[in-house]
């Protein structure tokens, strides 16, 4: 973790597995249930099962972020049920931003409203970072990851330091 | 900016939005006239006042969704999912 501002540290994430699921109702409840869950998580919300946690960012699509053994078991799972099943693992860099002044950094590139009572923990969307494509799930109070496409991702790490350079500046007391 | 209000998704900033141009053209048969068929590929009404457009939640969800729009005032009537009937207004607009 790099500290970008006071409260706020930003850290790269390591490569992980990432699959796209998009199918009818029947193939999101088939992979949900092989991460361990009883139903898919409902919009924009993260469930986490014994398998790893599956994103709900559209109606019809899941991101699935697998542990090694719930990778081998979708499948499986899907192969009954019509559906698409993409890896996409290396097409996006995940960041970790961390602190009390996490939420600050993000609402200084993206209109939405990072208040707990309207982006609550467990709350997952795509949105955009100033004008890159984002996905950003808050997995605590005060702790966000963050999603870009890999090519987009040296931008976004600027763009938050950039925001975070001015938060630093208004906290200077003179 | 406006504030468009994705089925899916809730209330977000236009600028996470495509537009999709107006709703509801139904694709012709493949063996329609070429006169038909320049007709729905080009000819569209141009409203002065309350039109069906449709939108893509582009930078959310992805998906498409129609919307209700006075062209005057830019004021959203309603939001809809594709394949639903346009909603009646009860000739409130
Ligand atoms: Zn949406």
């Amino acid at each position: 973790m790099v500290e970008i501002a006071e409260g706020c540290a930003l850290a790269g994430l390591p490569p992980m597995v990432r699959l796209v699921v998009q199918g009818r109702p029947a193939a999101l409840d088939a992979a949900a249930a092989s991460l361990g869950l009883d139903a898919p998580p409902p919009m924009l919300r993260v469930a986490s099962g014994v398998g790893g946690s599956a994103l709900r960012l559209g109606p019809f699509e899941l991101l699935i972020l697998p542990t090694l053994e719930g990778r081998a078991g979708l499948d499986a799972a899907l192969a009954p049920v019509p559906h698409s099943l993409v890896e996409v693992s290396d097409r996006n860099v995940g960041f970790l931003l961390e602190g009390a002044r996490a939420a600050d950094i993000l609402a200084g590139l993206c209109p939405l409203d990072f208040a707990l009572s309207s982006f609550p923990v467990g709350m997952v969307t795509r949105t955009l970072l100033d004008k890159a494509g984002a996905m950003i799930w808050r997995t605590d109070a005060h702790s966000f990851h963050v999603e870009v496409w890999r090519s987009f991702g040296p931008y976004v790490e600027a763009q938050m330091r950039e925001v975070a350079k001015g938060i630093s500046f208004s906290l200077l007391t003179v | 900016m406006l504030l468009i209000d994705c089925p899916y998704c809730g209330p977000r900033a236009e600028i996470e939005f495509a537009y999709g141009g107006e709703a509801h053209i139904a694709r012709p048969a493949a063996d329609v006239s070429e006169v038909e068929w320049s007709a729905f590929l080009y000819l569209r009404d141009n409203t002065k006042g309350v039109l069906a457009e449709r939108w893509r939640h582009s930078h959310g969800c992805g998906r498409f969704f129609n919307a209700l729009r006075d062209t005057r005032t830019d004021q959203f009537h309603a939001f809809y999912e594709i394949g639903t009937p346009r909603p009646d207004m009860g000739g409130a607009v």
